[in-house]
């Protein structure tokens, strides 16, 4: 897709979406919409060091829960508005990106996987330990009221997530097409090549880092106000880490929209199966829908509409 | 003297030593062959100058212009920066990249304002890849590839290139071709080449000097030109004959 047409699709799902308050009363779409939009933003965030560095971080819902424990801080503490429960949610998922990144980026493959699930119990046990922000047991997060003009609270979240997701999508198709995408490409297909190429690796393992981290936990922090509760065992929780790399995989992970089409159909069957089935449904679906791509489609969804177009195109060629 | 000069390297792999006390010097526009059979340590001493492998003695200095700057315990990054231009073994491309886009990512990150003409000399040198620059690296002919990867050294603007092994995986016609080029870099574009090979009789055709490496020592240099006589005795100190 060119730049503006992108652009100007992006602009108008975010102005439909902001009016989407005025015209539909249920609060239950915003509520689905919500988690949809979610899973697209840390999609779109995990992809950015899993899908074009090719470094597989299992660590997701750390990168969540510190957004989410940010956000629950700043609404104890100061009674923040979401705008700065977001901003701030960044600016600590860049830095807990870095942190990680330069910790174990120097250990390269499975290796670099395995560490980032022990951040998701460092952090959760840290959590456990903090009484200020309610320990294992968990707080209430009273935020202040939603700005009148979007109909309630859920409405406002689902506003800002859309927000997120569209900022999140357009920043990875950015970095897709700079030299930025390049450099984790390079890295992805051989990173002593990358070197000799005169890309600095580990720098750009650490953007990535750095980026990827501050995506999904800005994607936590509307979290704290949307369920008014917050406590670790959800803030952390494995359905998350499961769905950030379940959801690029399902898509396609070469390209920014592989993320998009992953979280929106992923998390569409979730929360129907939610509504239809039971909730526990889900991680059962994730792992059966995981397993059937990973055995049929290691590509994805972007890797089968390309091998379907280029049947297509021999069977043109062919008198 | 411009150049890249060894002095007394000692590498390896943790408490394997590979590379012995060996020195060597490549001078500006020369094309230096590096001979050996496999596991002599060619790789090892390419890699050491490229700052993959860290020498535990002695230096590796590239001298240019009146400065001298030490190369060993760089990272390798910074180690191209400074003008060393490697084509890796095995190529080593981006795949699902473009011709193109491989040649833009050796620029990627730097302030390179040669960027185009660098863009224009690689064409120029290797015309098919100007022909197929937006098509995907992995679809092209193993001879092309090899293109593509000494054309995105020459990307970084090298003072010398290092090539390590380019007949690796080549038809023997297209290994000629291969060296053939790389000669013509040399000798029409005036690049200083250090090549490590083992298709030897190819190699010493077109190489203005060499130095054979055999269980990590330099067995035997040849300081000036390459005669009938010196070509024997390498051949011999390569195969261990002598």
């Amino acid at each position: 897709m060119r730049t503006l047409p992108f652009l100007v699709i992006a602009a108008l799902i975010l102005v439909g979406g902001l009016f989407l308050p005025q015209f539909v009363g249920n609060p239950y779409y915003f509520f689905a919409g919500y988690v949809v939009l979610q899973y697209v933003v840390i999609a779109t965030g995990w992809n950015i060091l899993g899908g074009y560095a090719g470094y597989i971080n299992f660590g997701t819902s750390a990168f969540f829960g510190a957004g989410v424990y940010v956000a629950a801080f700043l609404i104890k503490a100061f009674g923040a508005p979401l705008p700065v429960q977001i901003l701030a949610a960044g600016v600590v998922g860049m830095l807990l990106g870095v942190a990680t990144g330069y910790l174990t980026l120097r250990i390269q493959g499975v290796y670099f996987s395995i560490a980032t699930v022990a951040l998701v119990v460092v952090l959760e046990t840290l959590i456990h330990n903090i009484d200020y922000l309610g320990g294992a047991s968990g707080m209430q997060t009273i935020a202040p009221p939603a700005p009148a003009w979007f109909g309630g609270q859920t409405q406002y979240v689902f506003c800002a997530m859309l927000v997120l997701a569209v900022v999140a999508v357009v920043a990875a198709r950015f970095i897709e097409r700079s030299w930025i995408g390049r450099s984790l490409r390079a890295i992805k297909a051989s990173e002593p090549a990358a070197e000799a190429c005169g890309v600095p690796t580990l720098s750009m393992k650490l953007v990535a880092c750095a980026i990827s981290g501050a995506i999904i936990a800005i994607a936590g922090a509307p979290y704290a106000y949307y369920a008014s509760h917050v406590d670790p065992l959800s803030a952390f929780s494995l359905t998350i880490g499961l769905n950030a790399l379940a959801m690029p995989l399902i898509g396609g992970t070469r390209s920014w929209i592989g993320p998009v089409i992953g979280a929106l159909l992923l998390a569409s069957v979730q929360q129907i199966a939610t509504v239809t089935i039971s909730s526990e449904f889900n991680i059962l679906a994730v792992g059966i829908v995981l397993i059937a791509f990973v055995v049929l489609a290691p590509e994805g969804i972007l890797g089968l509409i390309a091998d379907l177009k280029e049947k297509l195109r021999r069977r043109g060629a062919r008198p | 003297m411009n150049g890249l000069v060894l002095e007394n390297v000692c590498a390896g792999y943790g408490a394997v030593t590979v590379l012995h006390d060996v020195s060597l010097t490549v001078r500006e526009g020369e094309l230096v062959a590096l001979l050996g059979m496999n596991g002599n340590g060619k790789s090892t001493l390419l890699n050491a100058i490229l700052g993959f492998v860290r020498p535990s003695a002695g230096s590796i200095r590239l001298d240019w212009e009146g400065e001298s700057t030490e190369l060993s315990g760089r990272e390798p990054h910074r180690v191209v920066d400074l003008g060393i231009g490697y084509v890796p073994e095995g190529r080593r491309l981006v795949p699902n990249l473009t011709v193109e886009e491989n040649l833009r990512l050796a620029a990627a990150g730097r302030s390179r304002p040669d960027l185009k003409d660098n863009l224009a000399f690689c064409f120029e040198t290797f015309p098919i890849l100007a022909e197929r620059r937006r098509q995907l690296a992995s679809t092209m002919s193993g001879g092309q590839q090899q293109q593509l990867a000494i054309a995105r050294a020459l990307m970084t603007s090298p003072r010398i290139m290092v090539i390590d092994e380019p007949s690796v995986g080549l038809a023997p016609i297209v290994v000629d071709q291969m060296i053939q080029a790389i000669k013509t870099l040399q000798s029409e574009k005036n690049m200083t080449i250090l090549m490590a090979e083992q298709s030897f009789f190819q190699a010493v055709e077109v190489a203005s000097r060499a130095y054979v490496l055999a269980h990590g020592r330099v067995v035997h240099a040849i300081e000036h030109g390459l005669d009938a006589d010196a070509i024997e005795t390498i051949r011999k100190a390569m195969m261990g004959v002598d």
